[in-house]
């Protein structure tokens, strides 16, 4: 009795000792476990689903809307060069767009959290603005940039400005203003307090509100667009309906949710990289 | 390094917060001594913080001028430096970045600041800690960083608001000490906000006390105590009952927010083990 008491005990310790860089691994296996099950079930529903509208004589005709059609469209899509294609075309409206709303949402949001009586003045301007679907923008868009593809950079930097400009300009509130007053009583430059102090302080906030935006961007592309353009995975979408080509559009459709879904996490590991907040995440 | 520390003079100095409220202070005059430890002291609210963001050129007096050697001071400047009650750091940074942030902001070389930093580390005995992050550090050691920060500036003058206040006796003492001797060996001036008796008595050369509502200097002491300096030391307890009885009759009854009768003012060494 005593002796497995003992024993209990010896195990325990050694449990204990393995200490925190097993229990990290444990921890990391577990969400790859996860992230693979949760991915796995959405499979199978997807495949109970295609199997039932293929041998369903009523809707045989959709039975590209499958499981397994989609997989095989995917190196077909690839081989006639439209998954690249479409990709980057978007990617690119998405890219420029981000960095438009980055390089005007940033300097806004440190003015509005430096300034504030531009804080004050701003607040209801850019409330009735933010609260307007940025899709209704198309048709005035449309008429002021000569092109499509202008029209749609506006319109995901006018959906993700608002994001990154009010993450911004929160960040900026919490910081220390002693942090101000040490840096200037230290000799810091305008331009030092910029790039040494502030951004530092609220690269955190920075990319949440980016990370943010980006979603709200992504949402905004695509149906943009099934508008006009002749290139993206939008247009992809409606090409593949017009010509009903079922498989091709589901694989555009979770091409669409693929690369959303690795933008998004690329946005979580740089937010977690320049975090210096501790117990975040 | 070498410093020579200042010869400070202040005159006529007056402040106001804002243009209809009563002033700060007004027609203050003080002057501090080359090399010299000048201890602040006053009850809550008199003034004094005001008086150090003034001496340090973070704030502008409304009438009055403050000289360093014989030259106006006007802004802020790295060869006076002020330390906070908080430490302040910057938490992105380690150690020893936070130590050269002054450096860095002067444009200094990479390896003669690496220099600079590892001796201000070594003063405040932190050598071993240049790596790691400040958020890693104790209370103390943060306002052992934030001293460095300021010593490797190599300052003319250090301008302490009530530094230690937010740390344990222990670390309290320590630091006290340290910043005297440091002081003392480089040279350079100090001057010391407290509202702690003891501290003003084992860390300046000459005290000064002031009492508000216009703030002035009222009263000011000679501490010419030998170092290192004990509290328990029979001279030193001597000292603080003539400073305590100054202090009574000087200061004033306690105002404003401190009507409620509490001391704001440590009048007996007890109470600062009773800090911790
Ligand atoms: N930023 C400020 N704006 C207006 N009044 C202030 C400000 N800071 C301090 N005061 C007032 O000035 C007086 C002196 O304050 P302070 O210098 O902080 O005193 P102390 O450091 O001696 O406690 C107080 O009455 C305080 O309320
Ligand atoms: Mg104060």
């Amino acid at each position: 009795m005593s002796n497995q008491a003992t024993s209990g005990a010896v195990t325990a310790a050694s449990g204990v000792t393995r200490g925190a860089g097993a229990r990290y691994a444990m921890a990391a296996s577990r969400g790859t476990a996860n992230f693979v099950l949760g991915l796995l079930i959405l499979a199978v529903l997807w495949g109970i689903g295609g199997y039932m509208i293929a041998t369903n004589p009523k809707t045989a005709n959709f039975a590209g809307f499958g499981l397994l059609p989609t997989l095989q469209a995917f190196p077909e899509l690839w081989d006639m060069g439209k998954l690249q294609k479409a990709t980057y075309a978007s990617g690119y409206r998405l890219g420029s767009g981000m960095l438009i709303a980055i390089l005007v949402g940033v300097p806004l949001g440190i003015i509005m959290g430096r300034v504030q009586w531009f804080r004050k003045l701003s607040n209801s301007p850019f409330q009735l603005l933010r609260m307007i679907s940025p899709l209704s923008w198309m048709p005035i868009a449309v008429l002021v940039f000569s092109s499509w593809d202008g029209s749609i950079v506006f319109l995901v930097a006018f959906a993700s400005v608002w994001p990154v400009m009010y993450q911004t300009a929160a960040g900026l509130s919490k910081v220390d203003p002693a942090w101000f007053k040490v840096a200037r009583n230290l000799g810091a430059t305008q331009a030092q307090m910029l790039t040494q102090i502030i951004l530092p302080a609220i690269s955190f906030d920075i990319f949440t509100g980016i990370r943010l935006a980006l979603g709200v961007a992504w949402v905004v592309l695509v149906p943009a667009e099934l508008l006009g353009v002749t290139s993206g995975l939008g247009y992809a979408i409606k090409d593949a309906r017009e010509t009903l080509s079922y498989d091709h559009l589901t694989a555009m459709v979770l091409t669409i949710g693929i690369i959303g879904y690795a933008l998004d996490t690329l946005c979580a590991l740089l937010i977690k990289k320049f975090s210096w907040h501790r117990g975040d995440m | 390094m070498s410093i020579r520390g200042v010869e400070i003079n202040i005159h006529g100095l007056g402040y106001r917060y804002s243009t209809r409220g009563n002033p700060t202070f007004t027609n203050l005059q003080l002057q501090s001594r080359r090399g010299e430890a000048l201890a602040i002291i006053g009850r809550s609210g008199c003034g004094k913080s005001t008086l150090l963001h003034i001496i340090a050129g973070l704030n502008r007096p409304t009438e009055g001028v403050i000289e360093f050697d014989g030259k106006k001071v006007d802004g802020p400047s790295s060869r006076w430096v002020m330390m906070f009650q908080a430490p302040h750091l910057y938490p992105w940074m380690k150690v020893s970045q936070n130590v050269g942030v002054g450096l860095k902001f002067a444009g200094w070389p990479e390896k003669e600041k690496a220099e600079r930093v590892a001796e201000a580390l070594r003063l405040v005995e932190l050598q071993d800690y240049a790596e790691v992050s400040v958020q890693d550090l104790s209370g103390g050691q943060q306002q052992r960083v934030a001293l460095a920060r300021s010593l490797v500036m190599e300052p003319e003058l250090l301008l302490l608001d009530e530094p230690f206040s937010a740390l344990d006796a222990f670390t309290r003492s320590s630091l006290q000490r340290d910043v005297r001797s440091i002081a003392k060996k480089l040279g350079f001036n100090l001057i010391i906000v407290t509202h702690d008796i003891d501290e003003a008595i084992l860390m300046a050369d000459r005290a000064v006390i002031m009492a508000g509502a216009p703030g002035k200097i009222v009263t000011e002491f000679e501490v010419p105590l030998p170092d290192p300096r004990q509290r328990q030391d029979p001279a030193v307890q001597a000292m603080r009952s003539r400073l305590m009885d100054a202090f009574h009759s000087a200061a004033g009854k306690p105002t404003g927010a401190d009507a409620h009768g509490e001391e704001d003012v440590d009048t007996d060494s007890e109470s600062v083990t009773q800090h911790a």
